[in-house]
Parts: C-alpha cells; sequence; structure tokens
C-alpha cells in the first residue's frame, strides 16, 4: 500500500494541471457557496439587529409591516399620525419606562430625517441591545442642530459643523426646500449596520419649527418666518409618527398593546418587533431562497465540470491503469488510489475554496457595508455551513468517484492488455 | 518436473458469442521459449489472458506451476500471477512519470516474491541495474524519465522489467511490432538471451513470421484451437 501511495503521488503530479484546474473549480464553487450562504445569514441578521430592546411600536392603525417600514427601515410613509396627546397618555401609562416618539416625512439629499427627543440615543437599541455610540460631537441640544448617521456623514463627506438644509418630502432633488432654516451637524454616529446609518436625526421641536408656516404639506404663500423669530412660537408637536415603547416589565407586553389598540381618543396600534420582523421576513425571505437556489445550482454546475474534467482525462489513465495492473496492482489497489485521489482533490479544493472565502469577507465587507449597508463578519462557521462544507465534500467525491468507477470498469475489461 | 503452463480441455467464449477458445491440450516447459503466432482475430490476446489468470476459462482448466487460476479468488490470482509472470505490451509499458530504474522496480513494490528473488545477491536494485545493462541501456539513462526514451529503449526497459525477480514465465504480447527491423533484432538478442539467462519460460506472441527462426518452438494457434480452425480460413 505504501508503494501505491508513492506511486499515486507521482502519478498525480504528472498530472498536476489538470488536478490543478479541478482543485481550482471545486475551490471557486465552494468560495461562491459560503459566500452565497454567509451573505444569505448576514443579510437575515442585519435585518432583524436593524431593533432590539425596544418593547412596543405604536402608531396609527395600519398594518403591521407598514408600521415597522417606515418606522424602523424608514421605507414608505404613513397614512396616518397619531396625537401627540396620546403620546402624552402612553407615556404616563404605568407598565411604560419609556416612550421615544418619531416624527418622520423629510429627508436630506435622498436620507431620511427622523425627528425625536434626546432620550432616543439613551433608549434606541440595535443588534444584540448594543446603544448608539457617537463616533465625533455630542447629541443635538439646540434647536437646529443634527445628529447624522455614519452613511450619512461618509457619502457626503460631513463633519461636525457642517450646515445643511432639509428638504420636505423624500426624494433626492426637491424644490420644496427648508433653505432658511439651516442645520448645523453636531454629531455624528458609529456604524450599526441598520438603517440609523442612513438617518439624519433631528429634534422634535425642530421639525415644528421648519413647517411652522406650512400647511396642508406646501409652504403658505406670503407667510415667511425668519430663524431667530421660531423660539417665539409653541413648538410642541401636534402629531408624530410612531414612538418606540420600553416596559417596566416585559412581562406586560400583552397588557400593554391591549390598551393601545382599545385607546378610545383615536385609532392606534402596537406592534412586537420581533415578530412583526419575523413576519416581514417571511415576505422578504422570497429573496433568500432565490439566492439558495442559485448557491445550489452553482455548486451543480462546478461538480459537472470536475466530472468532465476528470473524464477528460481518462484515457491517459487507461493505459497508466494497465500498466500497474500488469506489474501487480490488484482491482483494489487501482480503485483505492482513484478513491484516494478524488479524495484529496476534493479536500485541497475544498479547503483552499475556505480560504478564499474567508479573505473575501475580510477583503470586501468595508466595501459592502460602503455600498449596501450589509455588515459581513468573520466567524466561526455556522452549523448551515458546516453541512454545506460537508455535502460539498461528499459531493465532490462522489463526482471524482464517478469516473474512478468507469476506470476501474474499463481496467477490469482491458484486463492486461488495454485497447487503445 | 511440473511445467510452467498447463491447459487441458480449455474452453472459453466472450459472454453472448460463440466459444472462441477450443484447446485441447497445450504444455510449456520451464526456460522453453515459445513462439505464438496466427492471423489477427484467431484468439491469440484472449489466450494470453486465460494463461495469465485475467480470465477464468468457462470449461477445461488452466494451471500456472501447478496452481489452477479458476481455484483462487480475484486478488489471489493477481498475486500469483505477479508473483510468477512478467508482462510485455506491445508499447506504452512505462509509467511516464517515473524513473526508468523505478519502473524496473515496479514488480518487486507489489510482490514480496519477487522483491526476495531480485535482493537474492545484493540489493534488488542492483538486479535491476544489471538487467538493464544487460539490455543494453547506459547507465546515464537509468534516472531519466521513462517518458524520454525512445519506443525501442521503452520496450528494452519493459523486457528488463519482466524479468526482475526471476518469473518462471515472461508473456510478450507483440513487443516488437513498433520497432524497425534493427531494433527488433537487437531487441529478440537481449530479450532470449535474458531469459535463458535467468531460466524463464517465454510466451511471445507476434504474426511477424521473419522472427520465428529465433524460437525453439512455434505454435500455430489455428492450429491447435478447434474454435478458431473454421472461422479464420
Amino acid at each position: 500500500m505504501k508503494a501505491l501511495f508513492a506511486i499515486a503521488w507521482r502519478s498525480a503530479w504528472n498530472r498536476r494541471f489538470t488536478l490543478a484546474l479541478t482543485v481550482l473549480s471545486i475551490a471557486l464553487s465552494t468560495f461562491l457557496l459560503l459566500g452565497v450562504e454567509r451573505i444569505r445569514t448576514e443579510l437575515r441578521e442585519n435585518f432583524s439587529s436593524s431593533v432590539s430592546g425596544t418593547d412596543l411600536i405604536v402608531g396609527a392603525r395600519t398594518g403591521s409591516s407598514q408600521l415597522l417600514l417606515y418606522s424602523v427601515f424608514r421605507i414608505g410613509a404613513a397614512t396616518n399620525n397619531m396625537q401627540w396627546k396620546s403620546v402624552q397618555a402612553l407615556a404616563e401609562h404605568p407598565g411604560v419606562r419609556w416612550v421615544v416618539p418619531l416624527s418622520l416625512g423629510d429627508s436630506h439629499r435622498g436620507f431620511a430625517v427622523l425627528a425625536t427627543t434626546p432620550a432616543y440615543f439613551d433608549h434606541f437599541r440595535y443588534g444584540d441591545r448594543q446603544a448608539l455610540q457617537l463616533r465625533e460631537g455630542k447629541p443635538f441640544a439646540e434647536l437646529f442642530d443634527a445628529v447624522v448617521g455614519a452613511e450619512v456623514a461618509d457619502r457626503l463627506g460631513y463633519h461636525v459643523g457642517q450646515k445643511i438644509t432639509l428638504a420636505h418630502g423624500s426624494g433626492e432633488l426637491n424644490a420644496a426646500e427648508h433653505a432658511d432654516k439651516p442645520f448645523t451637524v453636531v454629531g455624528v454616529l458609529a456604524r450599526t449596520g441598520t438603517p440609523v446609518d442612513r438617518t439624519v436625526h433631528i429634534g422634535l421641536p425642530a421639525m415644528e419649527a421648519i413647517h411652522l408656516e406650512w400647511a396642508g404639506g406646501a409652504p403658505m404663500p406670503g407667510l415667511k418666518i425668519p430663524a431667530e423669530q421660531v423660539r417665539k412660537f409653541d413648538l410642541t408637536p401636534k402629531t408624530v409618527t410612531a414612538a418606540l415603547v420600553g416596559l417596566q416589565n416585559r412581562a406586560a407586553v400583552f397588557a400593554v398593546q391591549r390598551w393601545v389598540s382599545t385607546y378610545p381618543a383615536e385609532a392606534l396600534m402596537a406592534i412586537l418587533p420581533g415578530v412583526a420582523l419575523d413576519e416581514l421576513w417571511s415576505v422578504v425571505g422570497m429573496g433568500e431562497n432565490a439566492l439558495l437556489l442559485m448557491s445550489a445550482l452553482v455548486a451543480l454546475v462546478s461538480l459537472a465540470g470536475l466530472v468532465s474534467v476528470v473524464m477528460a482525462g481518462l484515457n491517459e489513465r487507461r493505459r497508466e491503469l494497465a500498466v500497474l495492473r500488469a506489474v501487480g496492482a490488484s482491482l483494489r489497489h487501482v480503485l483505492a488510489l482513484l478513491a484516494l485521489e478524488g479524495a484529496l482533490v476534493t479536500l485541497l479544493g475544498v479547503a483552499i475554496g475556505v480560504v478564499f472565502a474567508v479573505l473575501g469577507i475580510a477583503l470586501l465587507s468595508p466595501w459592502l457595508q460602503a455600498q449596501f449597508g450589509l455588515t459581513l463578519r468573520l466567524s466561526e462557521p455556522t452549523l448551515n455551513e458546516w453541512i454545506l462544507l460537508a455535502s460539498l465534500l461528499a459531493a465532490g467525491w462522489l463526482a471524482s468517484l464517478l469516473p474512478g468507477v468507469r476506470a476501474y470498469r474499463l481496467s477490469l475489461a482491458d484486463g492486461l492488455s488495454p485497447r487503445i | 518436473m511440473i511445467p510452467v503452463l498447463h491447459a487441458e480441455t480449455l474452453r472459453f467464449g466472450w459472454p453472448g458469442a460463440a466459444p472462441c477458445i477450443d484447446i485441447e491440450r497445450l504444455e510449456i516447459a520451464a526456460g522453453e521459449a515459445v513462439f505464438l503466432h496466427g492471423p489477427s482475430g484467431c484468439g491469440k490476446s484472449t489466450l494470453l489472458s486465460l494463461l495469465a489468470g485475467v480470465l477464468v476459462a468457462g470449461a477445461g482448466r488452466v494451471t500456472l506451476l501447478g496452481q489452477d487460476w479458476a481455484a483462487l479468488s480475484g486478488s489471489a490470482r493477481d498475486r500469483h500471477r505477479v508473483a510468477h509472470v512478467g508482462y510485455i505490451f506491445q508499447q506504452f509499458n512505462l509509467l511516464p512519470y517515473l524513473s526508468v530504474l523505478d519502473n524496473v522496480m515496479l514488480p518487486c513494490r507489489f510482490s514480496t516474491r519477487r522483491m526476495a528473488q531480485a535482493s537474492h545477491d545484493g540489493p534488488a536494485r542492483r538486479e535491476a541495474e544489471q538487467l538493464l545493462d544487460r539490455m543494453g541501456l547506459d547507465a546515464s539513462l537509468w534516472q531519466r524519465q521513462a517518458m524520454q526514451l525512445s519506443v525501442g529503449q521503452q520496450q528494452r526497459v519493459a523486457a528488463a522489467r519482466a524479468l526482475i525477480g526471476q518469473p518462471e514465465l515472461v508473456i510478450a504480447d507483440e513487443p516488437t511490432s513498433a520497432l524497425d527491423e534493427d531494433r527488433r533484432e537487437a531487441f529478440l538478442d537481449v530479450l532470449l538471451a535474458a531469459c535463458k539467462a535467468k531460466h524463464s519460460a517465454l510466451v511471445f506472441v507476434s504474426h511477424d513470421q521473419r522472427i520465428a527462426a529465433r524460437f525453439g518452438r512455434h505454435i500455430l494457434l489455428p492450429a491447435i484451437n478447434r474454435a478458431a480452425a473454421g472461422a479464420a480460413a
């Protein structure tokens, strides 16, 4: 057997270019599969980590996915707002520990503007209950202060001290600008990998201030209130879009939810973020399945490539196997030789593919973060990834055995005189 | 003394075809040099496979040194064959990625008996070198990769490999068909001399009548094969 290994090694070395192609093709498919799988899990992870530590999200009655979409993901717009009085009533509920009101609707160069209270920076949590960190400056204190998310700052090159103007409504180009009331960036948040990165945060009174002379979504003609005079007005908001709620005791969550939905003054609803995220994912998850299907196809194609590469080299091997048989190698030896080579080639290919994947994630993750807001982390393989690797090894080995079995049958039929 | 090869009432046919081998009796004695000839398609290769135990006869029996091939399992036949038989193909005998010397040593790697006999006086490597030398291959070629040699040189390496460890039988299946006349004669010279020196019986298959005179015994296959007598004419 030892002699056989030595010969197998020399034989493989002799065919190193063909084998290198095979190894490369396995490595590439491993890389693709692992990459797609990692993106898939991280996508889901990123998605479900966009909000945490919030027990309820309250807003005007609508669909739960819709409320989640605009309050957390800044996608779409609320059809109805909730009254400020309702927010106050909610805050006074004995089971409620904190309430952070959110007011949306304006934008800055395509990024959503979120008006809220300074409590937002204390209570908002994402990922594994991580708090927001400022990488520069401080939270807003003055009326026209703004705190921008990491991506806003990076994409637009903003630092503390930058003057910005907000636009009414959402959209990159908007004629209706609040140009007369510029804001000053006083803080930049550290990256979170959530929609917070793409948000401009201002105080609720500021939101009120820039809309003083507005009615029904358009500026009132002839009315101009200069920025320095707005402080004379009552800047308490009349309505907000939604509110994040933290409870004294999580066990009370359904009681408070019921209290909200039966609130007599207006039609409100309260959703559990985790449940709503899962519901929403079941819709968005279609894309996840498509990714999974694609990676399966990729694996299939590269295995087919593997079989054809080995098959192409088979005639060359047929004579070699006949010579080995003639000098005393038994059929068992021949089969062991082919199986061993297949296993080693597959193992090497998968190992190189894993290295590719690790390097790829390490090198591409800053770009993915900047371009798509997707955080890819290097971590131990998940159970799914282990299963993926194991099935790649098994499938690759079986695929390389297929030509091996053919070679074996040929050498059985050839006897000692190969007919080629 | 037991003959090297003994076959009697040997019949063989490929599945689904009429029998192609039907031989009443064939015996080859130790050290004999036999020229086995006949037109193509008369069953020469099939007969060689039967004699070497690659194929097992449907009826009758073939024994190598008294051992009936049919009584052995597949892997036991493989072991018995490599222990007692050296084999030379028409061409492409060598593993192209091994050195000339390593190619010659191959049977010793798979058979302890061949190894033991080759290292009877001195290391097996020495016998390999002596055989190569006897085949007229210069020492400068021994470490070369087999694929760098000419066809004639490769056949001589194959002959040295067939002879290492003194197998009782050497089977050569048209080994000279790829050689020109001068090289053919030179090859026959060294092969016959080496077989004689090692007391190995030689079964040399060819359809080339010009070299028949070099052998002590001639067997015309159609003459002893009753299955081919009607078909091959």
